[in-house]
């Protein structure tokens, strides 16, 4: 599997929303990437160019030889907050997508167990979404993403939602998934920290809806933030981006 | 209603304790009572005939409770209302999805729709009754008529209503137009769709009132008439006392039960 973007342009009639500037970009299977800029630099604009959410203006994004025309599940999209369906008990949550697209029941019942015990989640399967906190919401979302198995899974600031502790704990946890099943991430964030703590590389992106540089992240997993190096790679980046929000990440 | 479990609902605290409200009921009685008591027995401020009291209106209710007349009344009542609700939700259903789906409806048919809402449903009982005669039919199509536009325009606010980030969710999971509808769409608007719903047989069960007390066909708005025809005041009375707790009960048997037991499965209760 690979994902390309071809001259990736997009603009709106309305100003409001970030346009995205000759994109051009490849990620590879098994690679997780992540994309950093400031608000308003078109990161979620991109994003859902990918995930099919909206239509370039020009450019093409394929992904293994097809061009991506709309939304599918292919291009699972996990976002910011945790768009779990309140109806439904956290088991059912878990299953719907894949219910969506007929996977056997056995198989989603295995994948769905798979998924919560690895989030710690193997005794929530009945609750009701409304019964957990920010944080368990959102490790069911995750799971909920992962067991749908999608070429690649597209994070749109998953955790910058909740508090600082549980935004470190999930990233940790993500990590750990990552470790394991090396599913293929596109992941949006705000936090320098995090886009070093987590990618393979990271697109550093500039206002204008631009690419202004790609840095690979040799660090081994798992990441330590508290790491010389991993502090040499943040003040390098920090550096790049030389901008005012980013400054007071957290 | 002195029965009723909304004082343990957290919104329904606007009410008190049941025997507070029983109690107070009581008084409202003993005053009405007291009321007429001076007013005609002593004073012959009013007649009789245009007053009723409590005791008269208890003597009305046992005595068309003995010859079964208030039963059927409230039966035939209820079951016209009731086929007359059903068509408007079926009605009210399709065109609310119909101009929340195509935006061309929604421009153009909604605002005409929600102008045709405002009529009272009394004004079309002349149509009614030159369309359907003095007929069973004609006071169902008031019926429909007074509500099926309401509801209509409650399930197209109830889909418009659906958090986008269901929708977004769905799409990126794969959800066909069908399962969007039949999976997200509809169990997301359930909420508001239930409030529609209810508002809907609020202004069914008007409508019917206005269709039954102008035709013939036996029900309580036809024993609301015949009552002033034979000077019956305390009749009239009981009539509008079972109207309005029939509504009550539909309101608070079916309506309050489903709405709070889908904000407690939500957690929004």
């Amino acid at each position: 599997m690979s994902l390309e973007l071809i001259g990736v342009n997009k603009t709106f009639s309305d100003t409001k929303q970030a346009t995205i500037n000759d994109i051009n970009l490849k990620i590879e299977k098994g690679e997780f990437i992540c994309c950093v800029g400031k608000s308003g630099c078109g990161k979620s604009t991109l994003l859902n160019l990918i995930a099919g959410l909206l239509k370039p203006t020009s450019g093409q994004i394929i992904l293994d030889g097809q061009p991506v025309t709309g939304p599918g599940p292919d291009r699972i999209v996990m976002f910011q907050e945790h768009a779990l369906f309140p109806w439904l008990n956290v088991i059912d949550n878990v299953t719907f997508g894949m219910e969506l697209a007929s996977v056997p029941k056995e198989e989603q019942m295995a994948r769905a167990e798979k998924y919560l015990k690895m989030m710690g989640l193997e005794s929530y399967h009945h609750y009701a979404i409304h019964q957990l906190s920010g944080g368990m919401k959102q490790r069911v979302a995750l799971a909920r993403a992962f067991t749908m198995d999608s070429k690649v899974l597209l994070m749109d600031e998953p955790f910058s939602a909740l508090d600082k502790q549980t935004s470190n704990r999930l990233r940790k946890e993500l990590q750990q998934i990552w470790m394991e099943t090396h599913q293929t991430i596109f992941f949006i964030t705000h936090s320098v920290e995090e886009a070093i703590y987590l990618g393979d590389r990271v697109v550093v992106m500039a206002e204008g809806g631009t690419i202004q540089n790609v840095i690979s992240v040799d660090l081994d997993r798992p990441r330590h933030v508290y790491d010389e190096k991993f502090i040499d790679y943040r003040r390098h980046l920090l550096d790049q981006i030389q901008g005012e929000e980013t400054h007071a990440d957290r | 209603m002195q029965t009723d479990r909304t004082t343990d609902n957290k919104k329904g605290r606007l009410r008190g304790s049941a025997l507070e409200e029983v109690l107070f009921l009581f008084g409202v009685i003993l005053l009405w009572q007291l009321v007429y008591f001076v007013g005609v027995d002593q004073l012959g401020i009013w007649k009789s005939y245009s007053m009723p009291s409590p005791s008269g209106v208890f003597q009305s209710f046992y005595k068309m409770i003995m010859d079964g007349s208030l039963a059927e009344a409230t039966g035939r009542s209820l079951l016209r209302g009731g086929i007359g609700y059903l068509i408007s939700l079926v009605i009210g259903g399709i065109v609310g999805i119909l101009i929340n789906h195509f935006p061309f409806l929604h421009r153009n048919l909604r605002p005409l729709i929600m102008g045709i809402q405002t009529l009272p449903s009394i004004c079309w009982v002349p149509f009614s009754i030159l369309w359907f005669g003095l007929s069973q039919t004609a006071i169902i199509f008031v019926v429909i008529m007074g509500s099926a536009f309401s509801i209509a325009i409650a399930v197209d606010g109830a889909i418009s209503n659906v958090p986008p980030i269901y929708i977004k969710a769905g799409l990126t999971m794969g959800a066909s137009k069908r399962q969007m509808y039949r999976r997200i769409i509809f169990p997301a608007a359930l909420p508001e769709l239930i409030s529609g719903m209810k508002q809907g047989w609020s202004f069914a069960w008007r409508a019917l009132m206005s269709g039954e007390v102008m035709t013939t066909s036996i029900g309580l708005g036809q024993t609301l008439i015949t009552g002033r025809n034979l000077a019956d005041i305390n009749q009239v009375m009981l009539v509008m006392i079972v109207i309005v707790i029939v509504g009550i009960l539909i309101d608070q048997l079916i309506f309050a039960n489903i709405e709070h037991k889908i904000q407690k499965t939500r957690g929004l209760a």
